[in-house]
């Protein structure tokens, strides 16, 4: 039996001696430092909080060590559909640590951040521009939040027009935020049935569509990577019902300088800026998930907007339609000056060659990896492909295993068992960043599995083995929760 | 062409695998009317020398904490940011890495996580903590939706002496689930216990305070507890981590949820965002959090190992019916936390805590000195005081930017009802001779 390669296995808390330390403070330099004096004694902590007590040096050493049991972007190829994990360019992180930026508090009056200010109205306009809306937000954290804001303003937008619509329509192939956003909303989902390759089905879409309908959510490119071509048929069916169509922009990478959202009849969409515009993942966030609308739902934007007169910024609080705040602040400022950068380093060129070499980038792992396994829909993709391990699953090999083997073959695994739609998905989003060198090694290890599928499932099934663990036994944590580190002892 | 790859030659290359003449042979099924018939009108690219030139000369036309004694609080602080964090965040496998769904290849963060939840548990005297929400302000939010499904009540009382910006967004949130909001006044800057006691009731799914609250003032958490408990409602108690290496555990005080804003934990300020959403619980309401959660488990050869878990709680398993919408949160925020608290350890937390303590007592009663201005509230308070002026209190703001001293944050926009007042806080960071150029420039002002 193989077995994973020794390494390290220490938490910080494992490292700590009593009285050691790493901080640096100054001394009290004003007269009454005892919080005793200051502060009723029922205010102060009875016991000091179990804290590590570490030196620098270990602090170093340790967290180096941790990010070595990771794979990243900037040290493995990244094949995960959906998610957009293109590299992440260094110079955002200079721009974002510009002292005027990163050491700027929000509540500075306005007068003194007119530069934060500017750059959040240009970036606002230019996401405008990209997706063809009328109005961006910029406050929502995140893809979900910005699904939050989209599903509130279409809410806030029928009950003012005096329309209480309960339901909205919601394709089985969607991503799991979509009816979570909806039902946080108040809304109860109806799903939908896709057809096969995922595109919408139009007679179930006709029975549905009704009075009681308040929004049709659907992602395009689709959650199979194609092109939902039927797309202005689909936003003229919905409208024709006082129906409102939301786009989740997951796969906006697609479609940068091809076609634009509002060109196609969308009324909402939201933006991913840690996926198509290179803010980096970080292991799970932060994201940020600007939300683009058009001219008839402004009124519902969340507050405060930032607005230009003449040539001063300022926020605008006074919008007594809006849905109100999502965030106690601005919107993720940071990943706000990331993105800026990134689509001044592009330009409009720029820009549209990065969706065109994703679907090329795509298209090719497809072509080179259709003859080993399933394609999910015919065709050609845009900038992901799903494709499906059935063939293998008859010889005991599951999308997951194949996931396992690649960790061992040197690549991060694509997106497993989504969409819900396609039996043992893999899907694989390349992106425009790699090159066909990197494609071409990820496919022949694809290939390799394919034949190893056949020839030798033992050394899948054990897979990985080259990582800090081995498989890891999921089922026992959740049975059994353990959510924090107890001392020895203590447990 | 900058970040893509592959050069021309390769992409005929590829194209004659395909077996297509062109890229746009690949984006046939766009129907023509669909696609765009121009060039995208944003701005042309820029090298990158100019636009470092660009954008510093743009950022410095903010205010920032380095150039400027910063007295801005009301949820984002300048607290000291040890140097460690910055460089080992900026490793790229921690960076440029994905929420762990491939746990055998993520160990490095999820061990981070796994380590920041206890530290979140054990700051906040809870049994267990998830690892993020976006902000402290949508964690309140969340805390309260939770205390609705898990109470099946429809009414929550919030008392003002919590952040306005959190009230607005807990607003936002509860506009689905149509949850009523009551909120409950304050007395002295400590929320009134009798009228808190009369705006429970069977319906109330929760009650929320914050300690210190909005305006710094150390709340009676014990009391609101009792109230909360006594009605079968949940307290949450919304605070700050980086306080609470000096103050009691909200969580010894009777918190049944504690919530809150972590960015004090080595987050820059940022203009407010990322941020980090603290979230904590009592070990029987584990299965009703929002949010990722790691847990501690064994390999194949009884390793070991950590995962994310219970995730049928969540989006991409649940759908419509998980405990919140939320996907991507804000990880690497939560490393910065873990990276601070380590650095700054046992003692140094809580030293961060007694040297604003201190500071921010020698800055109001220098304040207060001043004729014409007083300290708003008479209860006891920590890092953070309102003052009321006697003079329009932007317009003092804007006079003390001119000596390079960010004064605090006018409280008229946020609640009218202190109009008059300024919000100060004070951080370890500032200095004796900070404190006394604000009082002498506050006086100037004001005179």
């Amino acid at each position: 039996m193989p077995t994973a390669r020794p390494g390290y296995d220490k938490l910080i808390f494992e490292l700590s001696r009593p009285g050691r330390h790493a901080h640096s403070l100054p001394e009290c330099d004003v007269p009454v430092s005892d919080p005793a004096q200051l502060l009723p004694a029922q205010h102060l902590r009875a016991t000091a909080a179990e804290l590590p007590e570490v030196s620098e040096v270990d602090v170093i050493r340790h967290y180096s060590r941790l990010s070595q049991m990771n794979y990243g972007v900037d040290t493995h190829f990244y094949p995960l559909g959906s998610c957009t994990m293109k590299y992440n360019p260094k110079i955002n992180e200079d721009m974002a640590r510009l002292p005027g930026f990163l050491r700027l508090h929000p509540l500075t009056p306005a007068d003194a951040s007119q530069g934060a200010l500017q750059l959040m109205h240009e970036l606002a306009l230019d996401l405008a521009e990209v997706s063809g809306m009328d109005h961006v937000s910029l406050q929502p954290a995140a893809g979900a939040q910005g699904e939050l804001a989209g599903v509130l303003m279409i809410r806030a937008y029928h009950l003012a027009r005096g329309e209480r619509r309960t339901k909205v329509l919601i394709p089985d192939s969607a991503h799991g935020t979509n009816p979570a956003s909806t039902a946080l909303a108040g809304f109860s989902v109806v799903e939908l049935k896709s057809e096969a390759n995922g595109d919408v089905d139009l007679l179930d879409l006709e029975r549905h569509l009704g009075p009681d309908v308040a929004a049709f959510m659907i992602t395009q490119p689709n959650t199979l990577g194609l092109f939902e071509s039927k797309i202005h048929q689909i936003t003229e069916m919905c409208h024709a019902q006082g129906v409102q169509v939301y786009m989740d922009g997951a796969n906006f990478n697609a479609i940068l300088g091809i076609t634009r959202p509002g060109d196609l009849g969308f009324d909402v969409c939201h933006f991913n800026l840690h996926k198509t515009f290179t803010t980096p993942h970080g292991g799970g966030g932060p994201g940020s998930g600007p939300v683009g609308i058009k001219d008839h739902l402004a009124p519902f934007l969340p507050t405060p907007v930032v607005v230009k007169d003449g040539d001063e910024y300022a926020l605008d609080w006074s919008r007594p339609q809006s849905i109100g705040k999502l965030q106690a602040f601005w919107g993720n400022f940071g990943m706000l000056v990331r993105a800026w950068t990134y689509i001044r380093t592009m330009g409009p060129d720029g820009l549209r060659a990065v969706s065109d070499n994703a679907v090329l980038n795509a298209n090719y792992v497809l072509r080179r990896l259709e003859d080993h396994y399933d394609r999910s829909a015919p065709g050609p993709c845009m900038h992901e492909c799903v494709v499906s391990a059935r063939r293998q699953k008859k010889l005991g090999i599951t999308a997951m295993d194949i996931a396992k083997r690649l960790l061992d073959l040197g690549f991060y695994a694509p997106s497993t068992y989504f969409p819900l739609i396609v039996e043992e998905a893999l899907m694989i989003e390349p992106t425009e960043t790699e090159s066909k060198e990197t494609l071409d090694e990820f496919c022949d290890a694809m290939i390799q599995i394919a034949r190893e599928a056949r020839e030798n499932p033992q050394i899948i099934l054990d897979a990985p083995v080259t990582t800090p663990v081995r498989r890891l036994d999921q089922t026992g944590a959740a049975r059994q929760p353990r959510l924090k580190w107890t001392p020895p002892g203590k447990a | 062409m900058r970040y893509i790859s592959n050069t021309p030659a390769q992409q005929r290359e590829m194209l004659a695998t395909i077996g297509v003449g062109s890229i746009e042979d690949l984006l046939a099924r766009i129907p023509a009317k669909a696609r765009l018939s121009r060039p995208l009108n944003v701005p042309a690219a820029m090298a990158e020398s100019d636009l470092i030139r660009h954008l510093r000369r743009l950022s410095a036309k903010n205010a920032n904490a380095d150039d400027f004694a910063c007295f801005l609080g009301g949820g984002s602080y300048d607290h000291t940011i040890p140097s460690p964090i910055n460089h080992l965040i900026l490793r790229g496998e921690f960076f440029t890495a994905y929420t762990p769904y491939q746990p055998e290849a993520s160990q490095g963060t999820l061990r981070s996580i796994f380590e920041y939840q206890t530290m979140m548990a054990e700051l906040t005297g809870m049994d267990v903590a998830n690892a993020s929400l976006y902000d402290g302000a949508s964690s309140v939010a969340e805390a309260v939706l939770m205390a609705h499904a898990v109470t099946e009540r429809k009414a929550a009382v919030i008392s003002k002496g919590v952040n306005p910006l959190y009230r607005q967004v807990v607003e936002t949130y509860c506009e689905g689930p149509a949850i009523r909001l009551k909120s409950a006044p304050l007395a002295e800057g400590v929320t009134d216990l009798d009228a808190l006691r009369k705006s429970v009731s069977a319906q109330t799914a929760a009650v929320v305070v914050q300690y210190p609250n909005f305006f710094g003032c150390l709340e009676d958490v014990k009391a609101a507890a009792e109230i909360a408990h006594a009605a079968g409602a949940l307290l949450i108690v919304v605070a700050d981590p980086v306080n609470l290496g000096l103050l009691t555990p909200p969580g010894a005080l009777g918190a049944d949820l504690v919530v809150g804003e972590g960015q004090g934990l080595g987050v820059p300020m940022s203009f407010g965002g990322p941020n980090l959403g603290v979230f904590a619980a009592k070990q029987e309401l584990v299965r009703r959090m929002p949010g990722r959660l790691v847990g501690a488990t064994v390999d194949l050869d009884g390793k070991r190992g950590f995962v994310l878990t219970l995730q049928t709680r969540e989006q991409h398993i649940r759908r419509e019916k998980a405990t919140s919408n939320i996907c991507t949160n804000v990880a690497l925020c939560a490393l910065m936390a873990t990276i601070y608290v380590s650095v700054m350890g046992k003692e140094g937390l809580r030293k961060v805590g007694e040297l604003s303590t201190a500071k921010a007592h020698y800055a109001a009663e220098a304040f207060a000195k001043i004729p014409g201005v007083a300290l708003t509230f008479k209860a006891p308070f920590f890092k953070e005081f309102a003052l009321t002026l006697p003079k329009s209190p932007e317009r003092v703001v804007k006079r003390l930017i001119k000596d390079k001293i960010l004064a605090g944050v006018p409280l008229k926009t946020l609640d009218r009802a202190y109009k008059d007042c300024l919000l100060v806080a004070v951080t370890e960071k500032r200095t004796r001779d900070d404190i006394d150029a604000y009082a002498a420039a506050l006086a100037a002002a004001v005179a």
